[in-house]
């Protein structure tokens, strides 16, 4: 098996043992997943937007990593709050991996992932609210390509696995 | 990073109790080794065996000796047949390699099983930069090779076969001597190498009586030093050097000899075989003892590779559903229970372990896996904290999946 150290940080360490905002939200009114089980790298967000869009609860749930985990969780804190264009406009994943005193490189795809997921529910918003606000890009931003990239791998790897077993 | 890796050990005060179960990585070296190695560094045969003093006289009748017991704990006939190498992954790229690249009027096929270690498989990867193609033969659910499917990839252009006799991340046991069988019967010239390194010291390994032409064997999976390990070769079987460098006592190997570690390597074999019955027996035990209690005690867990006598006895690799390997391996650190995971997390790809993929586990099946040997040393009590902390460590992971990750 190849593996790489992971000398995680005190903070992602901290937000594996005590997640913040964990756990399904009952009264979300959108919900958003990014990765793929296959990927073993998975993130669910829950969020209650209000009628100022503003982003009065979130939630997540993590199938990953430590670090996804960890990644996972400070970005609900980091967007509870915030009104849905800050929230897009203030998180990248490179803030995000400053938040948890940085992630080894490897691991850089599980703040993407968060990001993408989080950029993904706001599209998602403003699909259900039938207005797309001028703000918003068409185009995807980086983060939510890669994480179409990595599910895209995964339908590839699962794809693969299925032709082996026909043969 | 090391000021993280120290909170990261930080954390890990107070534990009140450690269970080391990650010996497919690495492994304590026993006293007796220790002691045993260390006079070779400062007291005796310290010297460079090729060289005309005693002290690497000394070395040389060490080195020597040390071939010589290692030979027959393998069955070998002669102590020329011993190669000791810095280890298993440069055993069996000597093997590969050497083997391939001394034969190649003979055939450029190379034949492996899909669930050989990554030191055969990306070996075989190199080697088609070299003009040789490589055939990799299906296993089933538990690992056992598709022996019909060998016989169909053997032809005369088959130069080597190269299959585990124990499967290093399941612990099946392969049927070699059938398998190796199937092979000469089809081609008599094929060469066949077996990686015995996670049978030495757990089941009989044993050349003759296997009818191999080259073998590896490694230290650190009998509880010897890391850095050493031997490739058995045939007499009379072509193998090239792979290294170039002074040539020492060992013509395929060169540099100087790491006499403290063939001491030690030596000194791991002799405890291994020494009650070997009553050694196997206790691992057997409690690795028995950790994987039926592991399915007693949790939900939605299957254990991965062969049962009974056909899985190395001290092998548990267990998939446990809706819950994320590398989390659960540094939340059972924290508890003070060290394992490793075939978790596409704890590796450097998004790619889970090849042989739980091989043995048709689904992707999730194979991030949430964890890899667990007992060795000789482990007690009743150690298991014991195993299964108490495990189902609190699980509840906690799989509390933070939710119902996130489940295909």
């Amino acid at each position: 098996m190849s593996r790489v150290p992971l000398p995680y940080t005190q903070k992602v360490l901290d937000l594996f043992r005590n997640p913040k905002n964990l756990g399904k939200l009952e009264d979300a009114n959108v919900i958003s997943i990014a990765g793929n089980p296959a990927c073993g790298d998975m993130i669910t967000f829950y969020m209650k937007i209000n009628d100022q869009d503003v982003i009065e609860k979130i939630s997540f749930e993590s199938y990953g990593c430590a670090a996804n985990i960890a990644t996972a969780s400070i970005v609900t804190e980091m967007i509870k709050g915030l009104h849905v264009e800050n929230a897009w406009k203030d998180v990248t994943w490179k803030k995000v991996t400053e938040e948890v005193g940085g992630l080894p490189s490897v691991k850089f795809h599980c703040g993407i992932l968060a990001v993408g997921a989080v950029k993904r529910a706001i599209r998602k918003y403003y699909e259900q609210k039938g207005s797309v606000p001028d703000w918003l890009p068409k185009d995807f931003t980086f983060e939510e390509k890669q994480a179409l990239e990595e599910e895209e791998l995964a339908k590839k790897m699962s794809k693969r696995l299925k032709a082996a077993e026909e043969n | 990073m090391v000021e993280n890796v120290k909170a990261l050990l930080k954390a890990h005060e107070n534990l009140k109790r450690e269970v080391y179960l990650d010996n497919e990585n690495s492994t304590v070296v026993p006293r007796e080794v220790l002691d045993e190695m260390l006079p070779y560094y400062s007291q005796k045969g310290y010297g460079n065996p090729t060289l005309t003093h005693k002290q690497g006289w000394e070395a040389f009748e060490t080195i020597m000796e040390s071939a010589q017991k290692i030979s027959q704990f393998l069955g070998a006939k002669i102590l020329e047949e011993i190669t000791f190498t810095p280890g298993e992954t440069e055993a069996n790229n000597l093997a590969l390699m050497g083997a391939a690249f001394a034969n190649k009027q003979k055939g450029t096929k190379i034949v492996i099983s899909e669930i050989e270690p990554i030191n055969v498989l990306h070996v075989t990867d190199l080697l088609k930069k070299f003009g040789f193609t490589t055939t990799k033969i299906p296993v089933d659910t538990e690992g056992f090779l598709n022996l019909e499917k060998l016989k169909e990839a053997v032809d005369k252009e088959t130069v080597l076969a190269s299959v585990s006799m124990a499967n290093n991340e399941i612990g099946t046991i392969q049927p070699v001597r059938e398998a190796l069988d199937i092979v000469k019967d089809k081609n008599p010239e094929t060469l066949v190498h077996t990686d015995a390194s996670d049978a030495y010291g757990r089941i009989p390994v044993n050349v003759k009586d296997l009818k191999v032409d080259l073998a590896t064997v490694s230290s650190y999976k009998i509880l010897g030093p890391r850095g050493i390990g031997a490739l058995y070769v045939k007499e009379g079987v072509n193998v090239d050097k792979i290294l170039e460098g002074q040539i020492g006592t060992q013509k395929l190997w060169p540099g100087v000899e790491n006499t403290p570690l063939i001491v030690g390597f030596t000194k791991a074999s002799e405890m291994a075989f020494q009650d070997f019955g009553a050694n196997v027996a206790r691992m057997r035990k409690t690795r028995n003892k950790l994987v039926d209690g592991i399915l007693e005690r949790l939900s939605d867990v299957k254990l991965n590779g062969a049962k009974g006598d056909k899985r190395a006895p001290d092998n548990a690799n267990v998939s446990i559903l809706r819950c994320e390997g590398e989390a659960l391996t540094i939340e059972l650190s924290l508890k003070g229970v060290y394992v490793s995971s075939g978790s596409a997390c704890s590796r450097r790809l998004l790619q889970p372990s090849h042989v739980l993929v091989a043995i048709g586990r689904k992707f999730s099946e194979a991030h949430g896996s964890i890899l667990m040997k007992t060795t000789r040393y482990h007690t009743e009590e150690d298991i014991n904290y195993v299964l108490e902390v495990l189902p609190s460590a699980v509840g906690r992971i799989r509390g933070i999946v939710g119902s996130t990750g489940v295909d």
